[in-house]
């Protein structure tokens, strides 16, 4: 086997840092961590969406064998984050986010804990969880997302925009007009949430969570407990998978922080499969209404953009779904208007791409309706709106090379064989179709710190408090750390997740290569000027030269005048009798930056794919995928980067949906069988393609984030190579078979 | 999940005996389907009776079939070169059924006894009469994509969720049973039942029996194709799926068997289209007229109500795929 492959150096080149310990088991994730006495912990969920726990009937279950604890709201310690205002009720500012779980009987949602009970294993905790009754009083609800958003008194405003004429688009000499909708999709990463607690007394508080922000939760946890935040310890070292699920901590969290300050042993508690989609956040379903007017010549004149998502009724989450039409093409009159409809169920969160997934598949299915009706090709309509600047702040973009994207796809997929007739290419009896789509995602580069520890054996270690749900952020920050150090890649290391460390941003938003890559840039200067500093003073040959005439390279220290006087970073330490040197550096918000420019990444997907034309199957046959996402720092990364958000974009367009029952308020296809995830057989040979440009201003590496643009914009791509293969456009994901029988 | 006893055995005997002896005990095979119904609270047996070790895995063959045991794995039975060569349309079932995984584990006997997918089945807080009798439908009035346009009665519109099982009932399969009573053979097509006023019955093996194996008879049939049309390439339940068995001489049909899947509480026969087809061209008019025949009486409601044209487009195709 072996000798097929050739394993060279180049072949391992940017293999994941941390891939060996994943796929050898060695790698921890929040449930793994063996602690002596634990505890395990079920919750015990709510079965109506709405109303009240009359009574809970608990006496067989506490005496179910192993039984430590069952926690509810008539039990539960309190816990200053329940009630904030208690201590000084003018105290402003902190509010506990979401759910306070057991702080009281009321019942916003069905799957919402109820209960927890905490046993000696799991097992037995899981057979006492199920003999756990609960009697309700119900009250009328709302989870039909439909019916809800025609009730005008149920709909809250979040945010109107206006540039130019209002509807202007009925002007223009040609206009689409359509609704779009899109179901609720879960994030349903493989690694459960989970989260194990322990205490140390009564002030100190040690977490083993699942998290993409490990400093977030640290923050939240001293707040709701009361707790000073440097006894809060947050471990996520290794995450598997989140997509946004894990950007704030959900009730699973702190109610194993009360279990287990509650039965004085460290407890764990992991979400089943089923919670997942009922206490984790999902993307919320959505409703739009799109309208683009242009001229003849392709020129937009209007776009008016409309939308509704749900949230639940006990917190309001939104996201910039319209926000799309008002900067991704240049156009001079633009309205649009944004609502909530809050629901019976839980709240939504950011998932992948939040609010450009969402508003694309909107905006670019209607300007590949436009550019039928106008006789122009997609991507010569984009062309022609091609914003030079960003329409709505006029301000310049740092960086945008979208047009190169648009080329390198075009190619790649074989645009040149697309029917400009939708319906009328046909290979071996099925319909044929050629699609694409465009996708983009603010870019910036938010506050980290990190800290370096350069040693006299040769090794550097880095660290920032930054989570890798996945990405490979720890591969590129080692790889970083060497070009920068000029060391070999297997000398750096890189430790994260955990709240001991400087202060990692929150990993979302594509924004962490950008942020903490900044920081590591900053102590790797500061590790060289204090090694220059450190050979003037403790190496007679360098005592006369002044910082600026001592050069750093590839581990060593030179005379630039005069090369043969040197001495290696290695001999220095040692000479110095210092066995480390150590420095921490912050990295600021791209703040000033962004006064004076818009910085955006842009992906362009490229999608060929078969419908059969009798029975509606679709079969994907290739997407290309291209991304203006500054320089591309570590390929093999950032290209699974891509692969995966083209995955999780198949599953938007053809096969993700939650479905509820509006009679009893209640999923009924929460689980993997059901809830159809894409699989390998739904997949195509998927090629990525970076116009691989640096952005000049937003960081010293010059990258752009990728983790959103991947996914943005392939669901409408595929729409549209669907329309373009059978004539039959899909406004309502996902597409699946029965909407295209003929 | 409830505490349970657990027992193996390794003789037919004693398996009929220990299942007897316990009220509400129950035969474990390959485990896929039990274990999520105990963990879900929809299944609760007393006493599980390991079967894996009966001497019921053997796939042999003589002049008039094969005969294939109960405990044989979905995989096994794929992969048998007795059944891709002479039973390509029951190796094709067997593919396109759950994953990869789930067909190392699952038997040929667990197959036919899986119980429906249904999400008001699945979901012991939701009202299912096939789960607990008098509870009601919760699907009718919900959620019911998934669900029967054939043999529906008003207490239960579940599909039996199986893809084997199309294919055997189009093989006229006989499944061979032991129990207290002795040896029975059924035919496949009378194996499973419609859910009638008695949704909580699923088929006819009575009180302590015990799938041995399948039969499945020689055939004549040289055109053979089994098409499954779902929301997703791979393990995915069928939408609707068609198993096709015909034997074509002269581009004339001389006999021809059909069953479907996915739209009624059991494998779903098509005899009058079977009928209709024998004596005809296999042409693709033929064909197209057959389709028709096979789902009139087909009775949608609002999720499901695409099956119908589905279903038509599916027989159609599985037609035109076999004769291919
Ligand atoms: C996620 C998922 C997806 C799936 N997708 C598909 C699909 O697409 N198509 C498809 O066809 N199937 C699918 N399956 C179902 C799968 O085929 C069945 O679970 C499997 O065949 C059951 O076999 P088993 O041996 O594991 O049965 P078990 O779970 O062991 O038993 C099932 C039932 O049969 C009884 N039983 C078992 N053997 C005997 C016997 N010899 N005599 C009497 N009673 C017996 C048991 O008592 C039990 O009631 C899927 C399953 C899962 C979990």
């Amino acid at each position: 086997m072996d000798k097929e492959i050739n394993y060279t150096e180049s072949y391992f080149a940017d293999d994941r840092v941390d891939g060996i310990e994943k796929v050898t088991g060695k790698a921890k994730f929040a449930a793994e961590h063996p602690l002596a006495e634990m505890a395990y912990a079920v919750f015990v969920c709510s079965t109506i969406p709405k109303g009240a726990i009359k009574n809970m009937v608990l006496y067989e279950a506490r005496n179910a064998p192993g039984v430590l604890d069952i926690i509810y709201y008539l039990n539960c310690p309190t816990i200053p984050g329940h009630r904030p205002y208690d201590k000084d009720p003018n105290k402003k500012g902190f509010e506990w986010r979401g759910l306070k779980v057991f702080n009281d009987n009321i019942i916003y949602s069905n799957g919402q804990p109820i209960a927890l009970v905490i046993a000696d294993t799991l097992e037995r905790a899981v057979y006492a969880a199920s003999l756990v009754k609960a009697e309700y009083v119900t009250e009328d609800f709302i989870t039909d997302f439909e019916k809800g958003k025609k009730d005008e008194a149920l709909l809250k405003k979040a945010g109107d925009y206006k540039r130019g004429e209002a509807d202007a688009y009925k002007t223009a000499a040609v206009f689409v007009e359509d609704e779009y909708t899109i179901p609720i999709e879960t994030h349903n990463p493989m690694e459960l949430h989970a989260t194990t607690a322990v205490w140390e007394g009564d002030n100190k508080l040690t977490v083993y969570d699942k998290s993409q922000g490990p400093k977030g939760t640290q923050a939240e946890l001293a707040r709701n407990f009361g707790l000073d935040e440097k006894n809060v310890r947050v471990v996520t070292e290794y995450v598997g998978g989140a997509f946004g699920s894990a950007l704030r901590s959900w009730p699973h969290v702190p109610a194993a922080v009360i279990a287990a300050r509650k039965v004085k042993r460290p407890v764990k508690l992991v979400l089943t499969r089923e919670q997942m989609f009922t206490m984790v956040g999902y993307r919320p379903h959505a409703w739009q209404k799109i309208a683009i007017g242009a001229g003849k010549d392709g020129k937009l004149v209007g776009i008016s953009h409309h939308a509704i998502s749900n949230t639940s009724t006990y917190e309001d989450f939104s996201e910039g779904i319209v926000g799309v039409s008002q900067f991704l093409y240049d156009c001079p009159n633009v309205n649009t208007s944004y609502k909530l409809l809050p629901l019976n169920i839980n709240t939504p969160t950011w998932m992948r791409g939040p609010g450009p997934a969402t508003g694309c598949f909107a905006l670019e299915c209607a300007l590949d309706d436009l550019s039928y009706k106008l006789n122009i090709d997609p991507i010569e309509l984009r062309l022609i709106n091609y914003a030079e600047v960003h329409p709505a702040s006029k301000l310049p973009w740092t960086s945008k090379f979208l047009k190169e994207c648009y080329a390198l796809g075009k190619e790649k997929i074989g645009w040149h064989n697309r029917a400009a007739i939708p319906g009328s290419l046909k290979e071996n009896g099925m319909l044929v179709g050629y699609g694409m789509a465009g996708g983009v995602f603010g870019a910036g580069r938010g506050q980290a710190a990190a800290k370096g520890i350069l040693k006299s054996d040769g090794s550097l270690v880095l660290q920032s408090a930054v989570s890798d749900m996945g990405p490979g952020t720890s591969t590129a920050m080692v790889t970083i750390g060497a070009e920068l150090m000029g060391l070999p890649m297997n000398k750096i290391k890189f430790e994260l997740g955990d709240t001991d460390l400087p202060p990692g941003p929150t990993q979302g938003g594509s924004g962490s290569t950008s942020a903490v890559g900044a920081a590591i840039n900053a102590v790797c200067d500061s590790l060289k000027q204090t090694l220059k500093e450190m050979a003037i003073q403790q190496v007679p040959a360098f005592s006369t030269a002044k910082p600026e005439d001592v050069q750093y390279k590839k581990g060593m220290l030179f005379f630039k005048s005069d090369k043969t006087i040197s001495i290696s970073y290695t001999d220095l330490l040692q000479q110095s009798g210092k066995p480390e040197i150590e420095v921490i550096k912050d990295s600021a918000r791209a703040s000033a930056e962004a006064q004076k420019y818009a910085m955006h990444s842009f992906s362009v997907h490229f999608v060929k794919l078969q419908v059969h034309p009798v029975t509606g199957v679709i079969r994907l046959e290739h997407i290309v995928s291209t991304a203006d996402a500054g320089k591309i720092i570590t390929p093999k990364p950032a290209r699974s980067q891509m692969v995966g958000g083209a995955v999780g974009g198949i599953g938007m367009a053809l096969t993700e949906e939650v479905v509820i029952d509006h009679h009893f308020g209640r999923y009924v296809n929460s689980n993997f069988g059901d809830y159809h995830v894409p699989v390998n057989a739904d997949t195509p040979i998927i090629d990525v393609l970076f116009a691989d440009k640096p952005d000049p201003i937003i960081n010293p590496m010059g990258s752009k984030g990728i983790g959103e643009i991947a996914l943005v914009g392939v669901a409408p791509a595929i729409a549209n190579a669907v329309y373009n293969a059978t004539g039959k456009r899909v406004r309502e994901l996902p597409i699946t078979p029965d909407k295209l029988l003929s | 999940m409830i505490n349970f006893e657990f027992v193996r055995t390794s003789t037919v005997k004693n398996a009929i005996a220990a299942l007897s002896k316990t009220p509400g005990a129950q035969f474990i095979a390959g485990g896929t389907n039990l274990v999520d119904l105990m963990k879900k609270g929809v299944a609760a047996p007393k006493r599980l009776i390991d079967i894996n070790s009966l001497p019921l895995r053997d796939i042999t063959s003589d002049s008039k079939g094969i005969l294939i045991g109960a405990l044989a794995l979905n995989s096994e039975v794929a992969e048998h070169p007795l059944i891709k060569n002479k039973l390509s349309l029951l190796a094709k079932a067997l593919d396109a059924g759950a994953s990869a995984q789930l067909r190392n584990m699952a038997t040929i006997g667990g197959n036919i006894l899986q119980r429906t997918r249904c999400s008001y089945f699945n979901d012991s807080t939701m009202p299912c009469n096939k789960r607990e009798p008098g509870s009601g439908c919760g699907a009718k009035n919900g959620y019911h994509r998934m669900h029967a346009v054939f043999g529906a009665s008003d207490k239960c519109i579940a599909v039996h969720p199986s893809d084997m099982c199309v294919a055997l009932a189009a093989l006229d399969a006989v499944v061979h049973t032991a129990g207290p009573k002795g040896e029975r053979k059924v035919l496949f097509a009378d194996f499973h039942r419609l859910p009638g006023d008695n949704p909580e019955l699923d088929h006819h093996l009575q009180p302590g029996e015990l799938i041995t194996g399948i039969y499945v008879p020689a055939n004549s049939f040289n055109k053979q194709h089994y098409l499954k049309i779902r929301d997703r390439a791979s393990y995915a339940f069928a939408l609707v799926s068609v198993a096709v068995a015909l034997e074509v001489t002269d581009g004339i049909i001389k006999n021809a068997k059909l069953s479907m899947g996915g739209v009624a509480h059991k494998p779903w026969r098509l005899i009058s289209t079977e009928q209709f087809l024998v004596g005809k061209a296999a042409s693709k008019e033929t064909f197209t007229e057959a389709a028709a025949v096979a789902m009139t009486g087909a009775v949608g409601l609002t999720h499901n109500r695409f099956k119908i044209k589905m279903g038509k487009a599916a027989v159609r195709e599985a037609l035109l795929q076999a004769i291919r």
